[in-house]
């Protein structure tokens, strides 16, 4: 009986043996045969950003700006449809995320009601006041309207920084929401993290408007003239070297409405430099861009049209002539990486709304070799030492408990490996605290062994009772130790998770090896050898 | 003949020392606490406070004042440059720069400070080797979510035991461990070392790990309880200490050896872990015999006294 039961035990430790090598070797060969990769697991151990280098983002997505935004454009609709109705306004005013309309006279409030019904359903009407005899409105969007902006927002963020990480060329990226307004990117092993930074956070809002065509537009951007209405002021891209400008960056007087945005354009081109000018970014429009150009380079022949990325202009080219056919260009003093990343964020899209770093973390390949090496060193030096310690002072009750303790790491490594979990510094810390307090549940065992062998019983009566004896207190105390590990888990993020869960693992299988591993070698002894001492 | 380190059959009477204990105890933490409100607080690394660190590599000894001169025409706040060692492989020197929220908030601030570092010294001179950037919302977040973590991971390892053993085991094994988490708190604010994500993982591994010794102490006074029904509570606590106290020191000392080789092993980043981890550790041992037993004890002769 107790033979088939170590028989069974014994394969199952062979077997787990087995497929723990299987699920090493992609970590540690590097040309694997096909015939390998075909039909056995090829991942290898994934290493953590802070260890092989990389950027991990937290952009927060301000999604309010979004709802804004909606505002805006339905107060210009408003605007329109109220004098379509025929209902007299004294002024619409956006104020945060409500529209404030004041009516001309107080007999419309009934009328503006109703209108809003009809006209504007995704409105509600959150006060009425009178002020001054003129009556007074407050409109907010419903709250599952803001809702959906708010999530949409968040998502087409989603989809547009995807789009531009992967033109960007990173491989295995991870970019996934997280709550209600963040997206976490990481982006392992980049070489130039910032230019990475400035493509993700580039809002990218692309927008053609006319220069206003007055001699004095310089007493206007000085300040010397107040701003006439629906006009504005917009700093150029490059800085002004000539004497006037002192080496500020060029101003330009803009008619405010917007001409045509950046939505219509099918496909932005890097062009390389030529002997004349630098490298530039060729825009292909869509059909419905492609008329919209042609429509306003034919009216506005001869005037200046500002091409205006995130508020700032690129360039501002006189139009000599009607161009047809959707094709427009942007140049501007830039390199070819600059250019190429123009092109990327121009095909990608607009963010839907501005994004802003929340948490970076950044760690750079030399860093990152430096930990491995580190982690590594105090691996061996601290394993070493409790590997010496057990054996000079239980013997071969030592040995066992470090042929257990071999096969532990065998298991946390292989381990690793098949859940896809990911290996960080922190992580390897785990492991090495993992040796430090796997030993544990076979000093418990060895001591409980040595108190029977005192109390006079015979090595087969002291083992059993040892390995019974000591068994819930082995399970309680690595059960504690698992459930805070639960919690780290739960409450950390990136490089602590990693120590979460190289602890948890190391704790399963530590309690298997020294509870199931070292009691096999014992039963073989005790039935094969008939042991009459035990070395402990 | 078999190593022991302690011999069999040791009776120390660890509960007549309990008042001094309690005295020994007491004037930790009040250490502890007296060094917290001397430095206004705990030191809060960015994880918590918010704001950008950068560690930057040079492949030279810049003096500290040279590297200021550079980032203050910047104009960004209260600036903290620390000298973080000197790198194994290169024999360079390490700086940590330290910014505010408010300039972390500025837009290219990474960017700025690498580009003016790399012009003053050369390009080839400097490496920015790690960013770490926490805005405000973050900071209190991870903040709220650690404090949570720990007091929840208190809460349910007092739990466990009174689960498994008797809700005054429980009291004294939570007690145990507020205990070793604010003396670790206290060593970490009195040796200045910075709180971050990595420190709060030790503090909960010490959670676990010390519950642990009291786990094996309880488990022995049940068992003993059990086979000699007549002894006082005192005795047996006693008795039990002593049995398991080889093992107690045996498992204490082997983590205590894997921990020493992190922290002089492991490098900076991990610094602090590795630090609070030695002293929850060893705190957690003292605790498990001095701390929880006595409360078992506490309420044994509350009990008494009422009936």
């Amino acid at each position: 009986m107790r033979n088939r039961s170590l028989l069974y035990r014994i394969l199952l430790i062979v077997a787990l043996i087995t497929i723990a090598i299987v699920y090493l070797v992609p970590t540690f060969v590097t040309d694997l045969p096909d015939l390998w990769k075909q039909y056995l697991p090829d991942q290898r151990i994934r290493l953590g950003l802070d260890l092989q280098g990389g950027t991990h983002l937290v952009m927060t997505v301000e999604v309010d700006k979004a709802v804004e935004n909606t505002l805006d454009h339905t107060s210009e609709a408003m605007k329109r449809e109220l004098e379509e109705a025929k209902i007299g306004i004294d002024g619409i005013e956006r104020k945060h995320l409500r529209l404030q309309v004041r009516l001309a006279s107080n007999d419309s409030r009934t009328a503006f009601n109703d209108f809003v019904k009809e006209h504007f359903p995704n409105l509600t009407v959150e006060s009425s006041t009178t002020e001054g005899g003129t009556p007074q409105f407050e409109l907010a969007l419903t709250k599952r309207e803001e809702q959906h902006i708010r999530e949409s927002a968040l998502d087409q963020s989603l989809e547009t920084i995807r789009n531009r990480v992967d033109q960007f060329g990173v491989t295995e990226p991870i970019i996934q929401r997280q709550g209600t307004q963040d997206i976490l990117i990481q982006l392992p092993g980049i070489q130039d993290p910032q230019r990475a930074k400035d493509l993700i956070g580039r809002t990218a809002v692309l927008e053609f408007k006319l220069l206003v065509n007055v001699p004095d537009a310089d007493d206007y951007v000085s300040g010397k003239k107040p701003l006439p209405s629906g006009d504005q002021i917009l700093s150029g891209a490059d800085v002004d070297r000539s004497a006037g400008g002192r080496g500020r960056r060029a101003q330009y007087l803009v008619e405010s409405k917007t001409l045509m945005t950046g939505d219509v354009i099918s496909d932005a081109l890097v062009r390389p430099a030529t002997q004349l000018e630098g490298p530039y970014v060729a825009l292909e429009l869509n059909a419905r861009g492609a008329k919209q150009f042609d429509d306003l380079t034919g009216r506005n022949v001869g005037r200046r049209l500002a091409i205006i990325l995130d508020n700032t202009v690129y360039s501002a080219p006189v139009i000599r002539e009607r161009i047809s056919g959707g094709r427009a260009s942007i140049t501007g003093n830039f390199d070819i990486k600059e250019a190429r990343d123009l092109a990327i964020v121009l095909r990608a899209g607009a963010l839907p709304a501005p994004v802003q770093i929340a948490e970076e973390r950044t760690v750079g390949p030399s860093l990152g070799q430096d930990s491995i090496r580190q982690g590594m060193v105090s691996f061996i030096v601290g394993g070493s030492a409790v590997v010496l310690f057990m054996l000079v002072y239980y013997k071969f009750a030592g040995f066992l408990a470090d042929t257990a303790l071999l096969l532990n790491i065998l298991f946390l490594m292989a381990a690793l490996s098949a859940f896809h979990a990911t290996l960080t510094l922190p992580g390897i810390a785990g492991i090495v605290l993992t040796i430090g307090m796997a030993v544990d549940a076979n000093v418990l065992i060895n001591e409980r062994i040595r108190e029977e062998l005192r109390l006079g019983k015979t090595p087969r009566a002291a083992i059993d009772a040892g390995y019974e004896r000591a068994l819930p207190a082995i399970l309680d105390s690595n059960i504690t130790t698992f459930l805070s590990g639960v919690i780290l888990f739960q409450f950390g993020s990136g490089p602590v998770k990693g120590f979460a869960v190289t602890l948890c693992i190391g704790i399963v299988s530590s309690v298997f090896t020294a509870v199931v591993g070292t009691r096999v070698v014992y039963d073989y002894l005790l039935s094969a050898r008939r042991l009459q001492t035990v070395s402990i | 003949m078999s190593i022991e380190l302690i011999k069999p059959g040791t009776k120390i009477d660890f509960v007549r020392y309990t008042v001094w204990a309690i005295a020994f105890s007491w004037a930790l933490i009040l250490i502890g606490v007296i060094s917290l409100v001397l430095h206004k607080g705990p030191n809060y690394g960015i994880d918590f406070s918010g704001g950008t660190m950068m560690q930057v590599r040079f492949s030279g000894k810049p003096a500290i004042g040279d590297i200021r001169a550079v980032l203050s025409p910047l104009g960004l706040g209260d600036v903290t440059i620390q000298d973080f060692g000197t790198h194994g492989s290169s024999g360079g020197e390490e700086f940590l720069v330290r910014l505010p929220v408010e300039a972390a908030e500025l837009a290219d601030v990474s960017k700025n400070i690498g580009a003016a570092l790399e012009e003053k010294f050369g390009k080839d001179a400097v490496e920015v080797v790690r960013i770490e950037t926490v805005g405000p919302r973050v900071g209190r977040e991870l903040r709220t979510r650690a404090i949570l973590a720990v007091a929840f991971a208190t809460l349910m390892m007092g739990a466990y035991i009174w689960f498994r053993f008797e809700l005054r085991f429980g009291i004294g094994a939570a007690v145990a461990l507020i205990h070793d988490v604010l003396i670790t708190i206290g060593a970490l604010s009195i040796f200045n070392y910075e709180f971050d994500l990595t420190v709060i993982a030790a503090l909960l591994t010490i959670v676990g790990f010390s519950v642990n010794d009291t786990v094996i102490v309880s488990d022995r006074i049940r068992e003993n309880m059990r086979k000699s029904r007549r002894d006082p509570l005192a005795k047996i606590i006693n008795n039990s200490i002593n049995e398991t106290l080889s093992r107690t020191i045996l498992t204490t000392g082997t983590a205590i050896l894997v921990i020493v080789a992190l922290f002089l092993l492991g490098g900076n980043v991990i610094h602090g872990f590795a630090f609070a981890l030695l002293v929850g550790f060893t705190i957690g041992t003292y605790s498990s015999i001095y701390v929880a037993s006595p409360i078992v004890l506490f309420f044994e002769r509350e009990k008494g006294r009422r009936r």
